[in-house]
């Protein structure tokens, strides 16, 4: 369903019959938006879709490979985010680009040019917050502010220097309710005023609330575009989830071995109301229960934000829970997402990557001929290219490494073999092989008796694994089937919150 | 089979210690050569000087043993004390400052007592006790302040250096200060006190195998136990040490300061107990300083960094000797040592930036 859209007046901004490859990837083919004057545009599809990519071309970060932008009556290219604000295009990126020890003003005044007047920029500051209701300080520190103040800070960036189209990537997902009902109240007065806003987001909620028009992309094309009064949150879902029943006859469900009863007689990771709360103590799971029995894989699903990476921690035992009872074996292996970051130590030989596991409860000595004899046999049963288990971790491929953490964390030969692990992202990056390869290790862990739980941001790889998933959204855990529309519906809180 | 592998590791053990011995080889061309082109530039006669520079340090048994060891010591533990902590991931700049207070608490305890009979080595080893106490204590500030308020030690560590010169100012010329109050120095250890000397070795003293003794141990510690694990895998990534290790970092890093404060502390005790026998102002000559020359030399291995401090001692010695017999200016070599630093440094920025390539493609794209 492709309404026009445009009318007679100009667009605010328009993307026509965008391309965009990365590598093999066709990241957007054709992909269109069209932006009215003094409208608000919320561009909705699931993690991947394109959305991100289709504004960072808009923003002039990303150049297309074919197609055109137009802004008003002009054909633009946009070569650059310089560019891009020149023609009175912002961007507030889902991470925001702050510099923590500096003042709201100083960080407003960066990529300015020519002389720094700090003052003129505090006045303009001040005058904006007035103006906009934003309340912000202009001498505080950015380190010190919450989050919804980081990102009005961030709009507010956008405004000094004229932006006419805001564009925001899920600018919701870091924030509360009240902030969230607070930031979509304030973008609805923008767009009163003559300006444009795109709103990047998953929730259909903030889209049919908020929005004027609405434009759904599904793998890299433009599905759907329509003014959100013709659209309902089951049009919607449609769109961004298109044929359920190609991607399942794709993937057939995997046989559920354990029933519903072996579950309950032999459960290794046991939630009971688990609450928890993140740094800035944001309640990021409420009140979940769920059980995970050996022999099986739960998937896990979520947008960016819902709380499945607190959750996951927890689970894992690398995170305190707030509330609740979480019965778990006392050591749960964890596949974290940022590998680099998590799990390994870089420089150091594999030998000391294995050794790394339980570290800190070892007491006394290590015999590295017996670590270096178990590194090699996880090597051999893990298929770990390397020059040998003292080559060091940075000098393996991302899929060796990867398949390096999953050997350590299985721990299959060791004594204190894995009863549960837990995944994240677990083959993100890797390439077809690899993933294959981690894949069939999480069946045979699964066939062995172990609980295994696994994330992804990409529902095919959950759908491909899982036999039961557990979807969190904004908080709220729910167990649904492996059913790619089931799982998608409430990803997208449809059928949580009366949409 | 057996021989085989007997044989390969005896191949390997071979070209290691090669690679050593050519690369020390190497570091002292280079540093004869800077020696003979800052003298020609500067106009000394690059012969005399370099003859006296020998001569001075590696020239005789007498100096080899009582100028060159003598000052490889407190180099040798100060060295060691900024490896660990370099190692276990803190940056402590403070060697100087731990090792004068180490060197206060030794004289304080040493002067304080008079003993005979078997409570002289009791003594000694209280001195020295108290002196790696002291050092440890010096650099708790600075961990107290990394932990709880997450105060960079870099900064914490230099300041308190010169906290801990001033403290040692007021100390000889308060509490310390010899009985006849005119020197601003404390009074002279007694000598039964001094740490005894190495028999057939001159001025070289029992400090000398403490602080080889400690070298030895650091290597076994790290390579052998799991808290010398610990240690390796917190300095080089404290986020997974925590989250796949389980290793409680603030704890290591609490250890690592207070073990690095102890040995530079230590360096301190041995000093006043074995070569000044009395506290004053200008103990060390920067010793805590050239520690960290020392350590990032030896690539932060233990077994080099004792290497490297006999280097540096008979650099400070063969200075020395410069100076009395050829009229060079002591400073010069301390001109080498700073190039010499330099240059490893930029060795090693130019080795690790060729095995990391330029991330900035991967860090752009961030959610496709």
């Amino acid at each position: 369903m492709i309404e026009p859209l445009s009318g007679d007046e100009p667009p605010a901004l328009a993307l026509h019959d965008i391309d965009k490859r990365f590598g093999a990837t066709r990241a957007l083919t054709s992909a269109s938006l069209h932006v009215r004057p003094a409208t608000v545009h919320a561009l909705l599809g699931e993690n991947g879709a394109g959305k991100s990519t289709l504004m960072r071309i808009a923003y002039g970060m990303e150049r297309p490979d074919a197609g055109t932008i137009r802004i008003g009556d002009a054909t633009v290219r946009p070569d650059s985010p310089a560019a891009a604000i020149a023609l009175g295009v912002g961007m507030v990126h889902q991470h925001f680009t702050l510099v923590p020890v500096m003042t709201v003003a100083e960080n407003i005044a960066l990529g300015g040019h020519g002389v720094l007047d700090l003052r003129r920029t505090i006045a303009a500051i001040r005058e904006l917050s007035d103006r906009t209701g934003f309340a912000l300080d202009p001498l505080q520190r950015v380190e010190q502010l919450p989050v919804a103040a980081q990102q009005r800070v961030e709009i507010a960036k956008a405004l000094m220097r004229n932006a006419r189209v805001l564009v925001l990537d899920e600018p919701t997902a870091v924030l509360s309710p009240s902030e969230s009902a607070a930031l979509l109240r304030w973008l609805r007065s923008f767009a009163d005023e003559g300006n444009a806003a795109v709103l990047i987001t998953h929730k259909l909620g903030e889209a049919l609330s908020v929005a004027d028009d609405v434009t759904v992309l599904r793998r890299g094309r433009t599905v759907l575009t329509a003014p959100a009064a013709h659209a309902t949150a089951a049009s919607l879902t449609d769109a961004m989830l298109g044929s359920a029943k190609v991607a399942e006859r794709m993937h057939p469900a995997p046989d559920a071995r354990v029933s519903a009863q072996d579950r309950r007689s032999h459960p290794i990771l046991r939630a009971e109301r688990v609450t928890i709360v993140d740094d800035t103590g944001v309640v990021r799971v409420r009140e979940a229960s769920f059980v995970v029995g050996a022999g099986e894989i739960v998937g896990v699903a979520g947008v960016e934000g819902g709380g499945q990476r607190e959750l996951l921690r927890a689970l894992a035992g690398r995170r305190p829970l707030a509330s609740g009872i979480l019965e778990r074996p006392s050591v749960v292996g964890f596949v974290p997402e940022d590998r680099h970051r998590d799990a390994v130590l870089l420089d150091r030989p594999l030998t000391e990557n294995v050794a790394l596991r339980g570290a800190g409860a070892r007491r006394r000595f290590i015999d590295w001929r017996a670590v270096r004899a178990h590194t090699e046999s996880l090597m051999r049963t893990f298929d770990v290219r390397a020059e040998g288990s003292r080559a060091p971790m940075r000098t393996l491929s991302g899929g060796n490494q990867q398949k390096l953490v999953l050997a350590r964390e299985l721990d299959i030969d060791g004594a204190s073999g894995s009863q549960a692990i837990v995944l994240e992202n677990p083959t993100r990056g890797l390439d077809v092989r690899a993933t294959s390869e981690i894949h069939d290790r999480l069946r045979a862990a699964r066939d062995a008796g172990a609980a295994v739980v696994v994330y992804s941001s990409d529902i095919d790889e959950v759908l491909l694994l899982a036999s039961r998933v557990l979807v969190v959204y904004a908080g709220v855990v729910r167990e649904s089937s492996v059913d790619r529309e089931a799982i998608g519906r409430l990803m997208l809180g449809v059928g949580t919150d009366g949409h | 089979m057996a021989t085989e592998k007997a044989a390969n590791r005896l191949l390997a053990t071979t070209r290691t210690v090669s690679r050593e011995l050519v690369l020390t080889t190497v570091v002292a061309a280079c540093i004869a050569g800077a020696t003979a082109l800052l003298l020609l530039v500067v106009g000394f006669p690059v012969g005399r000087g370099l003859a006296a520079l020998w001569v001075g340090s590696f020239g005789s048994w007498y100096a080899f043993t009582s100028a060159t060891l003598v000052r490889a010591v407190p180099l040798m533990l100060t060295g060691s004390a900024v490896a660990l902590a370099f190692r276990g991931g803190v940056l402590n700049i403070g060697g100087e400052g731990q090792l004068l207070m180490g060197a206060a608490a030794g004289a304080g305890v040493a002067l304080a007592v008079s003993p005979s009979g078997v409570m002289i080595p009791v003594t000694i080893a209280g001195a020295l006790l108290a002196a790696s106490i002291g050092g440890a204590l010096w650099a708790a500030v600075a961990a107290f302040l990394r932990v709880r308020f997450g105060v960079l030690e870099v900064i914490s560590t230099i300041m308190l250096n010169f906290v801990a010169l001033h403290v040692v100012s007021y100390l000889v010329r308060g509490p310390l200060q010899e009985p006849t109050g005119i020197y601003p120095q404390s009074a002279t250890i007694a000598d039964a006190l001094h740490l005894p000397r190495i028999a057939g070795a001159g001025r070289l003293h029992v400090g000398f195998l403490l602080a080889v003794l400690i070298s030895a141990t650091f290597g076994w510690v790290l390579r052998h136990t799991a808290s010398g694990f610990r240690l390796v895998a917190t300095g080089e990534n404290p986020t997974a040490a925590a989250s796949a290790g389980g290793i409680d970092v603030s704890a290591t890093t609490a250890r690592v300061f207070l073990l690095s404060g102890a040995l530079a502390g230590l360096a301190g005790g041995v000093e006043v107990l074995s070569v000044t026998f009395a506290l004053y102002e200008n103990i060390s000559p920067g010793y805590g300083y050239t520690a960290i020359a020392v350590a990032l030399l030896a690539r932060l291995d233990p077994w080099r960094v004792a290497a490297t401090a006999v280097l540096f001692g008979a650099l400070e010695a063969g200075a020395g000797a410069m100076q009395r017999d050829a009229g060079v200016p002591s400073t010069l070599v301390s001109v080498i040592e700073a190039a010499l630093i330099l240059a490893v440094v930029v060795a090693q920025s130019v080795r690790s930036r060729r095995q990391e390539p330029d991330t900035g493609a991967q860090m752009l794209s961030v959610d496709a």
